[in-house]
């Protein structure tokens, strides 16, 4: 059978070597195929992001989704850990792009690995996609909805995400920007300012905005799912996918 | 939207979550998307004792009206009740 997958939780070392928790699926057959990481939302490794995993998977790539909230301690629950981290302002940018490298290492370590590696975050995630794909040698990278890259958080926010629209320079590989018009966060003009500056320094890009849809319009859990934004979002994401971690 | 904005205040008291009582440090109270609650946005609390870490955590997802009548029936409750009943330093004097 060409479909079968595997799914399970795995560990690998990430960000200076601290063990992480992550979810793998990957196909059973032994075909050449291309890896993608999953950077979950902000609400943290949750049943919804293991069903995207297991997409990536049934579609022909090993994916894998680290739980960024490891740290925040073996044996407790997702959510908890997600509070946790969010209390403390969210994860360092550092230890992130450390993270992902660690996974997009253990993807190439598996049997069928191609070698090509591409990134995919959602909410917070989206920006964190964009910061690895500016930190780390990667082949394709998908944000979707996140917030942040080119605006400050608002001034009475926790969370400690900074701009980061100064790395685009270091921009490794084609990006991919789907998002939805009626989102604040990253609102049109801030994914406006950013297509822009992708656009003077030359570096490849696509961006989509859906009109009738806000944030996480991918998340099949919550009422924010817009299913005709998401079914196209996810025929993009494969056709891109489909051009850049082909063998 | 994610609104990310966080209230951080210190309480006093105590919680039952998954793993028994614990002793009352922190409450996190924001606007935003629920973990659990079929709502878009909701207005969540998190009472928790960090130094007992993450599992120290009694978790609430509100719609705003719940939330306001929370409110307005913890304040009801204090008008009723004589001032200071419920207060730390009681115990203390």
């Amino acid at each position: 059978m060409d479909d079968a997958l595997w799914a399970g939780t795995v560990t690998y070392p990430g960000h200076e070597s601290a063990e992480l928790e992550a979810y793998l699926a990957r196909p059973l057959g032994d075909r050449p195929r291309g890896g993608v990481v999953v950077i979950h939302h902000m609400p943290g490794y949750d049943e919804a992001t293991k069903a995207i995993v297991r997409t990536f998977a049934a579609h022909g790539y090993a994916a894998v989704c680290p739980n960024l909230y490891s740290r925040e301690g073996a044996g407790v629950s997702p959510d908890d850990q997600a509070a946790a981290a969010r209390a403390k302002g969210g994860v360092p940018d550092e230890q992130l792009v450390g993270d992902v490298g660690g996974s997009a290492a253990y993807l190439n370590s598996l049997d069928g690995a191609n070698g090509k590696i591409g990134v995919i975050g959602y909410c917070s995630g989206g920006r964190q996609a964009f910061m690895a794909a500016c930190s780390l040698r990667l082949d394709a990278a998908v944000d979707c909805y996140g917030a942040f890259v080119v605006n400050a958080p608002p001034a009475a926010s926790p969370m400690k995400a900074r701009p980061v629209l100064d790395l685009a320079p270091d921009l490794s590989c084609p990006l991919l920007g789907l998002f939805g018009a009626d989102d604040q966060y990253p609102g049109p003009e801030e994914v406006g300012v950013l297509s822009a500056e992708l656009e003077k320094l030359g570096k490849e890009h696509e961006f989509h905005s859906y009109p009738g849809a806000g944030h996480a319009f991918f998340a099949v859990d919550r009422p924010s799912y817009r299913p005709g934004a998401a079914m196209d979002g996810w025929k993009k994401i494969f056709d891109f996918y489909g051009r850049h971690l082909a063998a | 939207m994610c609104t990310y904005l966080t209230e951080k205040i210190e309480l006093d008291g105590a919680a039952k979550g998954a793993s028994g009582w614990f002793t009352l440090r922190e409450g996190l109270v924001y606007v935003d998307h629920p973990y659990h609650a079929c709502q878009e946005h909701t207005v969540n609390i998190d009472f928790t004792n960090p130094g007992e870490g993450p599992s120290a955590r009694v978790a609430v997802e509100l719609t705003e009206e719940a939330a306001v009548a929370l409110v307005e029936a913890i304040q009801q409750a204090l008008a009723t009740a004589p001032p200071g009943l419920a207060s730390a330093r009681r115990g203390a004097a």
